[in-house]
């Protein structure tokens, strides 16, 4: 027993370098479960007044019908809303947004977009962004941005008429809302396959480091 | 440990599939074993520690509880819904209903009376000529659907709460509950507050013709600050009241503030 104890203290004396802090970790996972939630409800709420000439498959719409799926949309955007906002407070006010999200260079993107796509991205240190993530990662930022105002737009149109004017009229909020979730689906694909491109940026994702 | 499915952990996907379909209503739960029950929901269903559906659906009803109360909270009595001029209104303004046109309530405006019931002073009935006589004025705005579509129509009729004040309504109680002429019966509740916003209405023309058999003729309840379902068409009695009395959708899962 004693010597399990010196050996966690000495473990507990050089810690590996906290790539991803663990409020980040937390509000990261709770948004993935969120974000997922609101998609699968939200195509079960589009396809009952499709917006163009498609509808999403069933088996990928959560809620079984109209009624459902707004149950569900209603009751995860608690979820998104307060651990979104909670985000952004904390983002901000640590500073990390400024740190890691910035500068953004048009020169830098495209140098590293070029690089990822010869695979030459370098990923030793994790712990700063290349500039395709800063990209993306600010970029996704204003997008939920985007997607949770048109939302409250649309959910409380004349409570929050000054809302909808931002986006136009009431109908615009809809289009407004339903581009942003195809944005959203779009960098859940490139972010995902990235990460399982860079297996160690999905582990420091769970465990930090 | 056991060895346990990834996807349900303990629960049996067959009988978790019987048991949402309980749940369901008649034409939905129709429809979803005509389309092939979906798993691939149903396993996010129970994906954040709901381990059955029917406690998946009572939390959502509790959200959906604490909804209405925000709803009712952030309810601004003079925030009136936009309106627009006469060019905005959507031609044709849509028919939409759980029936086929074909199927809509044929009323005959001699023999229809308005039953007017529970809290007020006169439980007189209303035969059209004599609702026809009271003030009217007519609002353009924007009639906003559950299922996410809108159209601008043009309603003309008595503010309601005009005609709750003739009538002698105590307007302290919760709820005005419509009841309809509808096959299967519709009805819904209508929250006070809402019912005494300067912009529902007892809507009687659309257009400035006789409101048409398919916008709800007689007379249908207009409420720009609602969404649509919870703007009776149709409409055969009021009832002022405390007690909270359901409706239609509000019965298979709508929610019921549903307020815009």
């Amino acid at each position: 027993m004693a010597s399990l104890t010196v050996t966690d203290e000495h473990v507990g004396a050089t810690p590996a370098k906290t790539i991803q802090p663990v409020w980040v970790r937390v509000m990261h996972w709770t948004n993935a479960v969120a974000m997922i939630l609101m998609i699968l409800s939200g195509w079960q709420i589009y396809n009952a007044s499709p917006l163009f000439g498609f509808s999403f498959p069933r088996g990928y719409t959560l809620g079984g019908w109209l009624g459902g799926g707004l149950l569900w949309h209603f009751a995860a955007m608690w979820l998104l809303m307060i651990n979104g906002l909670a985000y952004l407070i904390t983002g901000f006010a640590t500073g990390r947004f400024a740190k890691k999200l910035l500068p953004i260079t048009p020169s830098g993107v495209l140098h590293d977009v070029r690089a990822a796509l010869t695979f030459k991205l370098s990923h030793d240190d994790l712990s700063v962004y290349n500039y395709v993530q800063r990209a993306l990662y600010a970029g996704i930022i204003v997008v939920g941005v985007l997607i949770v105002l048109s939302g409250l737009s649309m959910w409380k149109p004349v409570q929050l008429h000054w809302l909808v004017t931002l986006f136009g009229d009431y109908p615009t909020a809809r289009y407004v809302h339903f581009f942003c979730m195809a944005a959203i689906c779009a960098f859940i694909v490139i972010h995902v396959l990235l990460a399982l491109l860079v297996p160690k940026s999905l582990r420091a994702m769970i465990i930090g480091r | 440990m056991a060895k346990r499915s990834f996807l349900i952990p303990g629960v049996d996907k067959r009988l978790l599939i019987k048991d949402s379909l309980k749940t369901m209503p008649d034409v939905t739960r129709r429809r979803f074993i005509a389309g092939g029950a979906s798993l691939g929901a149903l396993t996010l269903l129970t994906g954040c520690d709901v381990v059955d559906s029917s406690s998946a659906e009572a939390l959502l009803a509790k959200v959906s509880k604490f909804n209405d109360a925000v709803q009712d909270f952030i309810f601004n009595p003079d925030a009136l819904a936009p309106t627009f001029p006469e060019s905005a209104i959507t031609k044709p303004f849509p028919f939409n209903a759980y029936y086929d046109l074909d199927d809509a309530p044929d009323v005959d405006g001699d023999a229809w009376k308005l039953e007017v019931r529970g809290l007020v002073d006169d439980k007189k009935s209303w035969t059209l000529p004599e609702l026809y006589k009271l003030p009217q004025s007519t609002q353009i705005t924007r009639h906003i659907c559950v299922e996410g579509w809108s159209a601008i129509g043009s309603w003309t009729g008595t503010p309601l709460r005009d005609f709750l004040k003739l009538i002698g309504a105590d307007t302290r109680a919760k709820y005005v509950w419509f009841q309809c002429a509808d096959k299967d019966g519709y009805n819904s509740p209508l929250d006070m507050r809402t019912a005494l916003h300067p912009q529902t209405q007892m809507t009687f023309r659309y257009a400035n013709e006789i409101l048409p058999r398919a916008y709800g003729f007689p007379m249908k309840i207009r409420v720009p600050t609602k969404l649509g379902f919870k703007n009776p068409k149709y409409v055969v009695s009021m009832e002022v009241t405390n007690d909270y009395k359901g409706g239609y959708w509000e019965d298979q899962g709508y929610n019921s503030f549903s307020g815009s």
